[in-house]
C-alpha cells in the first residue's frame, strides 16, 4: 500500500499525438517546496519544447525520470509528498514509477483521435475531440493559428470534459476559402461544429480573433453556451499591433516570419524552428495567403491602424446571459491587456509576464481559469 | 491534411493537382503512359519510375509517350513552353543529358535573356540521378553541378516527400526552366505530405537539424546520410547543424553563412564528383564570406573522381556513407593550429 498523500508528477500530454516526452532539465531538486504554477522541468517532444508547471503544491520528495530519458505520457516523473510520508512508502512508489518508465509506451496506448469534418456553408471544418465524459468544451484558436495551438490544454482537460478543438475556415486543415472574412462566417463554423458534435449546451473558450468568434457564436443562442472564456480577445478597444498582423500575413520566408511570430510571446525563445516551420508550411498551402489577407481586412479598420471589430457591442447584446471570463497576459504585445477592463461584467485573470499566447506560455494558469469558468457555470 | 505517402506518390500528386488546376500543364517522356505498341495496356507503367501512373486516363491527351529521342522530346517540351504550355518532361536518367543538352543550356536557358525578358520558358525537366542501384557508370551519375553552372536554369533537388510535392508544384508554376532532380533511392521513402496543393519556394535552404558545433551542408539523398551521421555524433556529444540546400540555383547563401558563423566549422557532403561541384562551390563561398568565422579547414565528403563502379562492393565504397561524414566531423572538431 502506498500512502495516498503521495502526489505523482506525471509526463504531460502535449498534443494528441504525443506518446513520449524527454526531460531536458530539472528545474527543481529533491527537497524543494513548490506551489501550483511553479516550473518543475523542461520537457521536449518530437514536436515542441516546453516547461512543466506544478499542478499541485508540496515538497518534491523524489525525482524519478532522469534527464535525457524517454518517458511515456502519464508516467510518473517525480513524487510530491508532505514530510510525514515515510521513505519506505516513497521508495515503493518510486519503484512502481520506475517500472512504468522502463516499460516504455504501452501497446494498448490510445492512438491519436480521428479528425472529423463538419460541412458548414459548403466549407469543410475539421475538428478533433478528446475525453469521454463531462461537459462539451470547444476551444477556438486565433488568427493564423489552428487546433494545435491548444496542445497544452486539450489533452490535460480531457480527463474531466469532452474537449474539442477546431480549425476555423482559412486555417489548419479546414477549407481555405473564408468568403467575406467576417466574424459571423467564422462563428457559423463554431456553431456548425457544435451541431455536428450534437452538443445542446457547451462551454466556449476562444483566443484573440477566436475570442470574438466565440463571443459572436454565443450571441446567436446564449442559452446554448454555459460559459465563455476569452483569452486576449480581439475587439475590445481600438489599439492593436497592426504591424504584427500585416507582417504575419505578408511573411513568405523563415527569415521574415520568425521575428514577427516572436512578438506573440513574452519570451521569444519559445519560437522554435519547428514552430516557424509549421507556420510556413501552413502559409504555403494554396488559398491561405488570400484567406489571411481577407481576414486582415476584418481585423483592421479601413485606416489599417486600429481594430476593425467591435466585440463590446456583441458582449452588450448578450448582456449577462452567459458568464464571461477574461484571461490576458500582462506582457501582451499584440493587444494590450488594459482592454480586459472593457469586457463588462467579466471575471478577469491577468497572467503576470505572459504575452499574447498565455495558453502556450502559461497553460496551467489558463486551464485553471477555464476550469473555474466551467465550475461556476449553471 | 497531412498523411504519410512516398516520395513517388508525392510527385504524382503534385502532377495531378497541377494538371487539374491548369490545363496548360502536360506531361511527356519515354513510357510515361505505357509505351508505344502496348495497346490496351496504356498507363501500365507510368514511366519507368512509376511517377506518372494514373495520369493518362485522368487527363486524356495530356500525357504523351515519346520516342526514345531525348533531343526531340526535350526540344519539343521547351518549344511548347515558349508557346504557352507548361510541359513537364521526364528525362529518364540525367546521364542522357548529353543528347539534349543544347536544347537545355543553349536554348531554354537563354530565351528570357536574349529576348529582352519578353519570352518565358516555363518547362520542367524531371530527371533521375544518383548511385546505389547497381546501374553502372552510364546510369548512376549526379551531374547537377553541370546544370548549376548555367545561368538561366533553376536546379532543385528535393530530399523529402514534402519537398518533392511542394517543389514540383513550384517548378510547374515557375516561369523559368527548372531542372528537377529525383534520387533513385528516395522514391520509396515516405513522410508527411499535406493533401492540399502548396509550394516550397526556391532559394530557401532547410535547416533539418540544429546544432552548435559543426555545420554540415548537404543536398538530395545525402541529407539522410548526413542526418544519420549527426545522430551518431550527438550520442558522442558533438552537435551538428545539418543544412539541406534544396536548390543549388538559386542558392541560399545566407543560411549557409549564418550557420557557419554560429558553428565555426564546415563539412560539405555531396554525392557528386569532387571537382567543380556543389562541395567546392559551398567551400569557396564560406572561405570567401565567412573566413573569419572558421576555426578549422573545411572538409568535403564526396564521391571520388571516377566513374560510378558497377561492382557492388566498389559502388558501396564509392557513395559517401555516414562513417565518412562522422570522420570528417571529427577532423574539423579535432583540428588545432
Amino acid at each position: 500500500m502506498t500512502d495516498d498523500r503521495i502526489v505523482p508528477v506525471t509526463m504531460p500530454k502535449w498534443g494528441l499525438s504525443m506518446q513520449l516526452g524527454k526531460i531536458t532539465g530539472w528545474i527543481v531538486t529533491e527537497g524543494d517546496e513548490v506551489s501550483v504554477g511553479d516550473e518543475l522541468a523542461d520537457i521536449e517532444t518530437d514536436k515542441i519544447a516546453g516547461t512543466l508547471e506544478a499542478a499541485d503544491a508540496g515538497t518534491v520528495r523524489r525525482i524519478i525520470a532522469r534527464v535525457g530519458e524517454d518517458v511515456p505520457v502519464s508516467g510518473t516523473i517525480a513524487l510530491i509528498a508532505p514530510a510525514g510520508v515515510s521513505d519506505a512508502d516513497l521508495e515503493t512508489a518510486a519503484e512502481q514509477a520506475r517500472a512504468v518508465i522502463d516499460a516504455g509506451v504501452p501497446d494498448e496506448a490510445e492512438g491519436e483521435p480521428a479528425v472529423e469534418t463538419a460541412e458548414v456553408g459548403g466549407r469543410q471544418v475539421r475538428y478533433v475531440g478528446a475525453g469521454r465524459d463531462g461537459d462539451v468544451v470547444l476551444l477556438v484558436h486565433g488568427y493564423g493559428g489552428d487546433r494545435n495551438s491548444w496542445l497544452f490544454l486539450q489533452a490535460p482537460m480531457a480527463g474531466k470534459h469532452r474537449v474539442y478543438t477546431l480549425d476555423l475556415p482559412g486555417h489548419g486543415t479546414s477549407s481555405k476559402d473564408v468568403g467575406d472574412g467576417s466574424v459571423g462566417l467564422l462563428a457559423d463554423a463554431v456553431i456548425g461544429v457544435l451541431d455536428a458534435i450534437g452538443a445542446d449546451r457547451a462551454h466556449l473558450a476562444g483566443h484573440s480573433l477566436g475570442g470574438v468568434v466565440a463571443l459572436t457564436a454565443a450571441a446567436r443562442d446564449p442559452a446554448r453556451i454555459r460559459s465563455l472564456t476569452l483569452i486576449a480577445p480581439a475587439g475590445f478597444g481600438p489599439e492593436i499591433n497592426a504591424g504584427y498582423l500585416r507582417g504575419f500575413a505578408d511573411a513568405a520566408t523563415r527569415r521574415e516570419l520568425k521575428p514577427v511570430v516572436g512578438q506573440l510571446f513574452a519570451d521569444e525563445s519559445l519560437v522554435t524552428r519547428q514552430v516557424v516551420d509549421d507556420l510556413l508550411a501552413y502559409k504555403r498551402i494554396d488559398g491561405v495567403d488570400e484567406a489571411l489577407h481577407t481576414l486582415l481586412g476584418t481585423l483592421l479598420s479601413p485606416d489599417g491602424q486600429t481594430q476593425g471589430i467591435d466585440a463590446a457591442a456583441v458582449a452588450a447584446a448578450i448582456g449577462g446571459a452567459v458568464p464571461v471570463t477574461v484571461v490576458w497576459g500582462t506582457e501582451d504585445r499584440i493587444i494590450p491587456s488594459a482592454q480586459a477592463e472593457a469586457v463588462a461584467g467579466a471575471a478577469v485573470h491577468l497572467i503576470d509576464g505572459a504575452g499574447h499566447m498565455p495558453h502556450m506560455e502559461r497553460p496551467a494558469e489558463v486551464q485553471a481559469a477555464i476550469e473555474e469558468a466551467i465550475a461556476g457555470a449553471v | 491534411m497531412a498523411r504519410n505517402i512516398t516520395y513517388r506518390e508525392a510527385l504524382n500528386e503534385a502532377l495531378a493537382q497541377e494538371m487539374e488546376r491548369d490545363e496548360s500543364v502536360i506531361v511527356m517522356g519515354e513510357d510515361n503512359a505505357g509505351g508505344e505498341g502496348a495497346p490496351g495496356d496504356q498507363d501500365a507503367w507510368g514511366g519507368v519510375l512509376g511517377v506518372t501512373k494514373g495520369l493518362y486516363h485522368k487527363f486524356p491527351g495530356r500525357v504523351l509517350d515519346t520516342p526514345i529521342s531525348e533531343s526531340a522530346f526535350i526540344g519539343a517540351a521547351i518549344g511548347a513552353a515558349t508557346a504557352g504550355m507548361r510541359p513537364v518532361a521526364e528525362l529518364m536518367f540525367v546521364d542522357f543529358m548529353g543528347v539534349c543538352f543544347d536544347q537545355i543550356y543553349n536554348q531554354a536557358a537563354k530565351f528570357r535573356y536574349m529576348f529582352g525578358g519578353k519570352a518565358v520558358t516555363p518547362v520542367v525537366i524531371r530527371t533521375m540521378y544518383g548511385a546505389g542501384l547497381r546501374a553502372a557508370a552510364q546510369h548512376s551519375q549526379c551531374l547537377y553541378p553541370l546544370f548549376t553552372h548555367i545561368p538561366g536554369l533553376k536546379v532543385v533537388l528535393p530530399a523529402t516527400p514534402y519537398d518533392a510535392k511542394g517543389m514540383l508544384i513550384q517548378a510547374i508554376r515557375d516561369n523559368d526552366p527548372v531542372m528537377f532532380f529525383e534520387h533513385k533511392a528516395l522514391y520509396d521513402t515516405s513522410g508527411p505530405v499535406p493533401e492540399e496543393s502548396y509550394t516550397v519556394p526556391f532559394g530557401e535552404a532547410d535547416v533539418v537539424r540544429e546544432g552548435g558545433d559543426v555545420t554540415i551542408v548537404t543536398l538530395g539523398r545525402m541529407v539522410h546520410t548526413s542526418l544519420d551521421a549527426a545522430a551518431q555524433l550527438a550520442a558522442g556529444g558533438v552537435q551538428c547543424e545539418v543544412v539541406d540546400l534544396r536548390t543549388t540555383s538559386p542558392l541560399d547563401e545566407d543560411t549557409v553563412l549564418e550557420s557557419v558563423e554560429g558553428t565555426g566549422r564546415l563539412v560539405v557532403v555531396d554525392e557528386a564528383h569532387p571537382r567543380c561541384s556543389i562541395a567546392t562551390d559551398i567551400s569557396a563561398l564560406v572561405a570567401q564570406k565567412a573566413f573569419g568565422a572558421l576555426q578549422a579547414p573545411i572538409e568535403m565528403v564526396t564521391a571520388p573522381h571516377t566513374p560510378v563502379p558497377f561492382s557492388s562492393a566498389l559502388e558501396d565504397r564509392y557513395i559517401p556513407d555516414a562513417q565518412r561524414i562522422v570522420n570528417a566531423v571529427k577532423t574539423v572538431t579535432g583540428w588545432t593550429r
